[in-house]
């Protein structure tokens, strides 16, 4: 073999801590290396050329670029390779920036370690082998998972590029948290008049299959060809005969059950369309207050149902569908507010969520747009913001801003002032965030034209005397404790993962952080995907995020896959592993620990042994760490070419 | 059966709390648990130790603990807060090593560790329970309205505390509810009573103390319901003072948790200790007595 050495300056990223002619020079000495020299920029179109010509004008039949993460450059280098006639993984690259030059000062101990790093880099490079990937089908249809609306916007993205969608939401409607509010900021439009519109396209697309009341079972395959299992709920009511007509709403005697889209502010009917706009409008009966289903007889929506719909034998059905993308969009939770002791939210009824807020201000709501107390339905003149509840704290686990609790809590301020001319409000606050278009200039607008007032601090405490609620917190501008005698408290509960999102991000085989937010592939450059390909991305699943941005991150997810399936063919990953059968035992050890379930037993000539199902392989390697035989080697890191590098770290 | 535990009275046990400790000994007597004493106890510091060293204050707790060990029990139980705070808090602390020797080279003998620490209504419900304080109750409370009041230091911070919610605690809601008296909604159960400023600034515990008195009140309670001698100091003894900044004279008992279980499982007066109360609760207990029989 004739290997090329390339020690890249970076500018002075490398140059400035590493002496790179010494470590090219050094690297003239290992074996095989027929050139060694430095670059200011090699991955610059001429640092790359250099690399070609080297290649065509000296032979050279391995290349070895020292230089930054392979995360960065890898796929650049091994194009360049390519394209002088080298089979692309036959190149190393060593990462003397993050590794070394960015992490020392000593320029001598880094210019060593630098040049230990290529002697490796050489030894493996040494040991490599042409690899070349298989060409596979896609199957071009995507499925959604959620329905708010970075769901809904990346199905009807995807459905316009000419691409079916099956788009499964969990609630018995699509619309997500932004069906749930009365307005939006910084324009103070009507949220449902904007979003109702995109619902009644999700509807109507020929593309689109919506399926509500819907979660994903399970997920199979690889991208380009995921089989998916999904559990459609029993409804109790046929929805190819329900109207959504409303009559079996007005006469259900049963009027106990939790109201979920009106945030648990009262109750609502046992059998239950969520709200007027809603997508698809069917019915849906919830057997845990259903008369029917608790004492046996009632059957009244089934006695008024104009068409029959009603079907209380009705069973869980699970559906499988054929995909080649999965775009997740699970969106977020709110804060339980109840966690937080000195608040008394779930002991006072008029301490509430900004959720439960937006549907007392929502014309569909429960109080029909009139801001009315929970506990005595008296309209309050005193309202207390709180904000940061369940944000920015450690003590609760909750770290991390929500991003947008200060541009709605804003917005109902001004709604406050909208609805209630003589209102007073009050907003408690640690820093005002709002970097957005428009953005600081509406939370200014709360404050100057619509005064409301606004205190730099925490409220320590919350409790009721009388009719009132005293809340108690520090004005930290004036250095002194405050009271406000209140008559609702609103809090402004932070966004956490949604309910069983860990359990979804485990189905889709997809990272998620301590809080459970799914974690995209790259927090700058690769934001909608996730590094298991072929899954992506919308809203505030990867973490909490406004309707703008839930809406670009949807247009987003969209596109990416639009580009996958502008592809009729793939190509797989060659660096997966394999199973030397002659060694392998039996033992199935490694199938036991597959994160993929991408190793399978098979039987050979009578003796049990293990086989690499190689569209489903990751190439994550543990199997080959598992093996006690070593038979399970993954390519182009086999156990000889790991060794040949801790042995060219190890020599003295 | 009976359940040994180590107990350690606190110096306000010797004076100005003794009906507390007369009455924790009595009630704990008759619901089987068995209180030893630690022999040669000594003042836990309070707060003046921990505010001058953090070593000097948890080697004076440490002493105590390590006696426990001596005694060969592994759980004490103190009914005085600030006292249970302070073991705690030390025993938290030894946790480290590095203070651990450092604490240690204070003592005769080393504290090693094995202690748990906790209040006489924690034993109380954890060792005992309210469905065995139900089936002692003689003379139920019926019809007495009560405002529980936990003090500020009883369960904070909760990760060194260790017992029910540090903001809306129940435990002696539930054993006075077991005692069948009405506990009536208090909101300011876990605030700040003033402590100890009731010598150096009188005015600010009459502002704190007078309005937690005044919720009692405006919550419809007869009696507010105690488990720390500095808050019924501040809350029985100062009520004259109180009145002024609050325009409320004050007549509300001030009673000891304690004092009504024995009380309703019908432990003689003389054990409870309701002589050495300021504001006396006799009215009210009397009005009991009578709805009873």
């Amino acid at each position: 073999m004739r290997i090329g050495v390339f020690v890249c300056h970076c500018g002075s990223n490398i140059e400035g801590t590493v002496d790179t002619a010494a470590v090219a020079r050094a690297a003239l000495g290992f074996p095989e290396v027929a050139l060694a020299t430095d670059a200011m920029y090699t991955c610059s179109e001429p640092g790359q050329d250099a690399i070609v010509q080297a290649i065509r004008e000296k032979g050279l039949s391995g290349i070895v670029v020292a230089s930054c993460s392979p995360r960065m450059h890898e796929n650049t280098f091994r194009r360049a390779v390519e394209r002088a006639g080298l089979n692309r993984y036959m190149f190393e690259m060593a990462n003397i920036r993050e590794h070394v030059s960015w992490i020392g000062k000593d320029r001598e101990a880094n210019t060593n370690k630098a040049t230990e790093l290529v002697r490796m880099a050489v030894e493996k490079l040494r040991r490599n082998t042409p690899l070349f990937s298989n060409k596979f089908d896609v199957t071009k249809r995507v499925l959604v998972i959620g329905g708010g609306v970075a769901g809904i916007q990346a199905a009807l993205d995807c459905a316009e590029g000419g691409k079916e969608v099956v788009l499964v939401e969990r609630e018995s409607s699509i619309g997500g948290k932004m069906a749930k509010l009365d307005k939006t900021f910084p324009t103070v439009d009507c949220s449902s008049c904007i979003l109702g519109p995109k619902m009644v396209d999700v509807a109507q697309h020929p593309n689109i299959k919506l399926l509500a009341c819907t979660e994903l079972k399970s997920v199979g395959g690889y991208v380009g060809n995921f089989q998916v299992e999904l559990r459609k709920k029993a409804t109790y009511v046929d929805w190819t005969k329900c109207t959504g007509c409303g009559q079996c709403m007005e006469k259900c005697p049963s009027k106990k059950s939790e109201d979920r889209f009106n945030e648990r502010i009262g109750v609502t009917t046992a059998i239950n369309i969520p709200f007027p706009q809603a997508i698809p409008k069917k019915a849906v009966i919830d057997p845990a207050s259903c008369r029917h289903f608790l004492k046996g007889k009632c059957g009244v929506c089934a006695k008024v149902c104009p068409t029959g719909a009603i079907d209380y034998e009705m069973k869980e059905e699970v559906l499988t569908e054929q995909v080649g993308a999965i775009i997740a969009a699970t969106g977020y939770d709110v804060f339980d507010i109840s966690k937080i002791g000195e608040y008394g939210a779930g002991r006072y009824p008029d301490v509430i969520t900004s959720l439960q807020y937006e549907r007392l201000l929502s014309a569909s709501g429960p109080t029909g747009g009139h801001i009315k107390r929970p506990s005595d339905g008296a309209e309050p003149k005193t309202i207390v913001f709180v904000q940061c509840v369940g944000s920015r704290d450690k003590s609760l686990g909750r770290p991390y801003c929500s991003g947008f609790c200060c541009m709605y809590t804003a917005k109902q301020a001004i709604l406050t002032r909208d609805h209630i001319p003589d209102s007073q409000v009050f907003v408690f606050y640690m820093d005002i965030r709002a970097p957005g278009k428009l953005y600081d200039e509406f939370t200014r607008r709360a404050m100057e034209e619509y005064g409301a007032r606004y205190i730099r601090g925490r409220v320590a405490m919350v409790y009721p005397q009388g009719s009132k609620y005293i809340v108690r917190g520090a004005d930290t501008l004036l250095g002194t404790n405050v009271e406000i005698e209140a008559d609702l408290v609103v809090l402004a509960a932070g966004a956490e993962a949604a309910a069983g999102a860990p359990a979804l991000a485990e189905k889709l085989r997809i990272s998620y952080d301590p809080y459970g937010f799914f974690v995209e592939s790259h927090p700058k450059l690769r934001p909608v995907e996730t590094n298991t390909a072929g899954v992506y991305l919308a809203g505030s699943c990867q973490g909490p995020k406004d309707i703008p941005s839930s809406v670009a991150q949807g247009s987003a997810a969209a596109a990416k896959v639009l580009a996958l399936f502008s592809k009729d063919k793939l190509e797989s990953d060659p660096q997966i592993s394999r199973v030397d059968i002659k060694r392998c035992v039996g033992c199935g050890k490694c199938i036991l620990t597959c994160p993929y379930g991408a190793i399978k037993k098979i039987d050979f000539r009578g003796e049990p042994k293990a086989e690499v199902v190689a569209t489903v392989c990751q190439g994550c390697g543990i199997c080959t760490s598992t093996c006690p035989q070593g038979a399970a080697q993954l390519a182009h890191f086999t156990d000889d070419q790991i060794l040949a590098e801790v042995n060219a770290l190890c020599r003295f | 059966m009976i359940k040994q535990l180590a107990y350690y009275p606190g110096c306000s046990s010797l004076g100005t709390s003794r009906e507390y400790d007369m009455s924790t000994r009595a009630v704990c007597e008759l619901l089987g648990l068995d209180l030893k004493e630690i022999p040669d106890w000594s003042c836990c510091g309070s707060s003046p130790a921990h505010s001058f060293d953090h070593s000097l204050s948890a080697a004076l707790s440490a002493r105590n603990l390590a006696l426990v060990e001596t005694m060969g029990l592994d759980m004490v139980a103190t009914p005085c807060p600030s006292c249970l705070s302070n073991l705690k808090t030390s025993s938290h602390r030894m946790q480290r090593e590095t203070f651990r020797d450092k604490v240690n080279l204070l003592l005769d003998k080393p504290y090693m560790g094995s202690v748990k620490s906790m209040s006489v209504l924690q034993a109380l419900i954890e060792q005992v329970g309210t469905d065995t304080i139900a089936a002692m109750v003689a003379q139920p409370l019926t019809g007495l309205k009560l405002a529980p009041f936990y003090g500020c230091i009883m369960n904070r911070p909760s990760e060194i505390m260790e017992f029910d919610d540090p903001e809306n605690p129940t435990s002696m809601d539930r054993i006075l509810t077991a005692l069948g008296a009405e506990v009536v909604p208090f909101p300011l159960k876990v605030e700040c009573c003033g402590a100890s400023y009731g010598v150096p600034f009188k005015d600010i515990v009459a502002k704190l103390s007078g309005k937690l008195l005044s919720c009692a009140l405006d919550a419809g309670a007869e009696a507010v319901v105690v488990a720390c001698p500095m808050c019924q100091m501040n809350l029985d003894l100062r009520q004259k003072q109180l009145a002024k900044p609050a325009g409320v004279n004050f007549e509300i008992p001030v009673v000891y948790f304690t004092q009504l279980m024995g009380f309703a499982m019908g432990l003689p007066e003389s054990r409870l200790g309701f002589d050495k109360l300021c504001v006396s609760p006799a009215l009210l207990l009397s009005r009991t007595l009578a709805a009873a029989s």
